[in-house]
Formats: C-alpha cells, structure tokens, sequence
C-alpha cells in the first residue's frame, strides 16, 4: 500500500485566479525519501501542505496510509518541519519536542523516556532545559525534526527546512537526516530548491514546472546507501545533478530569469 | 553582584539630584512653599504619618480595586473581542479613538454617578483608564500568534480552545504583563486625581489638596512620596509577577 497517493490534484487560489497545481498525480512507496525540487511558484510547498491537509485541493483525492488526507491528520499519521524551526519559546527543548505527545495524550513517564530517545537522535541530551532562543539555528531546527519525529509518524513532511540555514550546518543536518532516516525507516517528503540538496538525500527526485505547477519529471537516484560526504563527489552525483538540472531547464524555457538563475 | 552594577548608575543619579535639590534651595533662597528641602519632605513623611500612611493605605485599596476591576474587563473584552472577528472590526476603531479620550477629564461625572465621597467613583476612574490599554494590548498579544505555530498545531489535529490555551495565550501574555505595568501606574494617578474632586477626609488625594490649599506644601510633598512609593510597589508587583509567569521571554531579562 502506498504511504501517500495523490490522484488528479488540482489546485487554484481565487485571488488573482492563479492555477498553483494543475493534475498532479503522485504515488510515495514506504520508506521513500522524495523530493519535490522546482522554481518558486511550481507549488511544491502547495503540494506538501495538501498532502498534510493543512490546505484543501479544489479538485482530485489524497489519501495518507490509505485514509483521506483530513483523517491521516486527525490520526496524527504526519510530522512537519517548516524552513523556520517554528519552536515555542516559552517552553524548552525537551518540553517542545513532547508538544506533539502532550497533543496524542500519551503520559508523563511515557512521553519523558521518548523525549529523551529523541534527544539523543538528534544530540542535543545536555540542551533539553534549553529554550530556544539560546540556540544556534541549527540546532533549532534539529529539534524541529526531533519533534516532527517524536511519535514515530509513518510520514515526514518537510518544507526547505534547512533553506534558512548556512551551507556547512546544511551539509551537516542532510547526513543527519540520512543516518536519522535510515535508523527510523519513515517515508519522507522533502521540498527543496537546492538540486544538490534533493539528489544527496532522496531515493527518488520529482522535478516541478511552474504556472501551472506541474510534475515535469522523476528522476530515480541510485546512489548507494550510507551516503557520505564523499557521496558528492562521486561521478554518478554529478550525471543525477545533471539529469535533475536538464529536466528543470526543459520544462523551465519560460521561467524569469531569477528563478532560472536560483536553480544553477 | 551583577544587579548592583546594574542599578549603580541609576542610584549615582538619583543621590545627585536629591544633592542638588537640597544644596539650590539653601544656595538660591527658595522659599519653603515654593520647594522644600527633600530632607524637610522626608522629615514630614514620618511625623504625618499618622494621618498620611492610612491615608495612602485607602486610596491604594481604591487604585488596587480599579486596577482589579479594569484589567479583568480589558482582558475578558480582549478575549471575546479576539474570539469574533466581526465583533473586533466593530469595536477597535470605537476603541482606539476612546484610549485618545482624556478620561480623568470625567472624574467629576464619575462623582456625581457613584457618589462623590464614596470610594466607587475612585474606583471607577481607575478602572476606566485601566481597561483600555490593557484591552488593545491584550487584543494585539492574541492576534500576533505566529499563524506556522497555529499551522503545526493543526497538523496534530488540535482544536480552537487547544491552540488558543498553548499558542494564543502564551503569545499574548508579554504583551498583556507590557500593559498592566501601564494600568499599574494608571490606576495610582486615577485613584489620587478623581480624589482631588472630592472624597473622605482620610483619603491621600484629599490630604494633598487639602494641604495644598493652606500653604502646608511640605505635608503635600510628603503626600506625593507617599503615592509614588505605593504607586511603585504596585507597579514592582506586577513586573514580579511577570519574571514568574513570563520566566521564558529573552527580553525580560535584564529589562
């Protein structure tokens, strides 16, 4: 059974009368990382926050572990990560990333031996009286995606989450996330703009053309697993970069020039 | 160690302005009536205290019940207000243009409403000009929730109450502790003024205007220190409640 099935999505805004999707079909095995890699405005971020049903299509089906969008929400069948670690300050690390427990109701001893599972994954044990604030952005968004993680959710979410961040610390979190994943097995949808980004970390890359947003093309990547920092230098990273890059560049003839410049 | 350092320079001055105060009245010849000596005025402070300290004591049970009174109103009405929008967009601009409304100007209808002796139309006064602040502010602390905040939580299903108790309220309460310091000094200026239209005998602002009538400006002086000092102890109540409640904010330390 698919982790996620996306059938005939369509999806409009009223203002302005823009069409961001236009019949997006899009199945997502179990334990698949995929990206969804496009210019600004090919509703990649539109796409994620349907399949979370945190925005309604105006036409076409999803469904999440085989229930309708709305009722995988309600399950708690998700976790998210948006570009901003989105972390409440008033509370501290180890209490922000049990928000999510809290809302399952799961118990006090229950959620405090998680919480402390999920610090380590993400070694942040000696910060977990830490607020937010008092941490790099790295960190902040290590334990975004310790909290998005927490209740061991079938699907993971993400939206550019490292996008705010610098290249080290981003190169840094992507062989986090990897080893993360590989240890936990989710199924991962990553929305990024960065090719080399999508093609280091994903087992399959959705490339997205713009007005309407549409898929243009999946790219399978067959980098063999652990990936590591010399991933990036092998010969087959660049072919997949390049693959990934020519398919943008076909389907995105008429893009701005900056959004074609974002994607070099 | 820290906290000396910091309230240093605010003692330094304070101790050079009382210095100053009391050498230019020896140095100038400033009568008594016009300025007397801090040290005259802290002298009055003690031997009044009598009459003055129970004096205080009374018109800061009236600044504390407006307070009281005002700010449970500024924050139901903010919440309520909050809750509908419509009924927001009805009653914001009504709002802002009454926090624009000089409201000490009504004490003397207040007194005529709740009775001019009577510590109600004290009360009043200070609950009205308490409520305002305290209402938009807490109004703007709601609504200034970070709409990704509100987003994760919807992505665990939870519900209006849900979001409004674990993102709504903890938002909004530096914004509303901001606006009660304000209703804390307001609620002391409300209570003393809407005495000085009248009030019983044994009430601070009466005693001020009182003393001032007869020349006695020593013993308003000594009147006015004894409304600041209560006017100061309500406000370092609030921002103490506040370092408890509010223990996670970065910009409540140190500010």
């Amino acid at each position: 059974m698919s982790v996620v099935e996306i059938k005939g999505v369509t999806k409009t805004f009223a203002q302005g009368n823009v069409t961001a999707l236009e019949n997006i079909d899009l199945e997502l095995e179990p334990g698949e990382f995929v990206s969804l890699i496009g210019p600004s405005g090919c509703g990649k971020s539109t796409l994620l926050r349907i399949i979370g049903d945190l925005t309604p299509p105006t036409s076409g089906t999803v469904t999440v572990n085989g229930k309708p969008a709305k009722q995988a929400r309600g399950d708690g069948d998700y976790g998210i990560v948006f570009q901003d670690a989105v972390l409440f300050d008033w509370r501290t690390v180890a209490k922000n990333i049990a928000l999510p427990l809290e809302m399952l109701g799961w118990d006090r001893d229950k959620r405090k031996a998680r919480v402390e599972t999920m610090l380590d994954l993400v070694e942040l044990r000696s910060f977990a009286e830490h607020h937010p604030w008092q941490l790099s952005g790295g960190m902040q968004q290590r334990v975004s995606i310790a909290r998005a993680l927490a209740f061991e959710p079938a699907l993971l979410l993400m939206d550019e989450p490292f996008g705010a961040l610098d290249e080290m610390t981003r190169e840094r979190l992507n062989l986090e996330l990897l080893s993360i994943w590989e240890k936990l097995g989710s199924t991962v949808v990553f929305v990024t703009h960065s090719i080399s980004e999508a093609v280091f970390l994903s087992t399959r890359v959705v490339v997205m053309s713009p007005r309407p947003g549409r898929i243009a093309g999946h790219v399978a990547v067959d980098l063999p697993f652990p990936r590591t920092v010399e991933t990036r230098e092998e010969p087959r990273f660049f072919e997949l970069v390049t693959q990934v890059r020519e398919l943008l560049r076909k389907r995105g003839e008429h893009l701005l020039p900056e959004e074609a410049a974002e994607l070099l | 160690m820290r906290r000396a350092r910091e309230w240093a320079p605010a003692l330094v001055v304070f101790v050079f302005v009382i210095a100053v105060w009391e050498g230019s009245i020896s140095a100038f010849h400033i009568q008594q009536f016009l300025l007397p000596r801090p040290s005259e005025i802290v002298k009055t402070f003690w031997t009044a205290r009598h009459t003055l300290w129970p004096a205080g004591w009374y018109t800061f049970k009236e600044a504390l019940g407006g307070f009281f009174i005002g700010s449970a109103l500024g924050m139901v009405t903010a919440t309520v207000v909050g809750r509908f929008k419509n009924f927001g967009t009805a009653i914001m601009p009504i709002a802002i243009a009454a926090n624009a409304v000089p409201i000490i100007a009504f004490a003397p209808i207040f007194g005529a409403w709740f009775g001019e002796v009577s510590p109600h139309s004290k009360i009043a006064v200070a609950a009205v000009l308490c409520f305002l602040p305290v209402m938009v502010n807490t109004l703007r602390g709601l609504s200034s929730a970070n709409p990704r905040q509100i987003e994760l939580m919807r992505s665990y299903a939870a519900s209006e109450l849900e979001i409004w108790r674990r993102v709504r309220v903890p938002t909004a309460l530096p914004f509303v502790f901001t606006a009660l310091k304000v209703a804390s000094v307001l609620a002391m200026i409300g209570a003393i003024v809407g005495e000085y239209f009248g009030g019983a005998f044994n009430a601070l602002g009466v005693l001020i205007n009182s003393d001032a009538q007869i020349f006695d400006f020593v013993t308003a002086w000594a009147g006015i220190l004894v409304a600041s000092l209560l006017g100061l102890a309500l406000y370092g109540a609030v921002a103490g409640t506040e370092r408890l409640v509010v223990r996670w904010a970065p910009d409540t330390r140190g500010a």
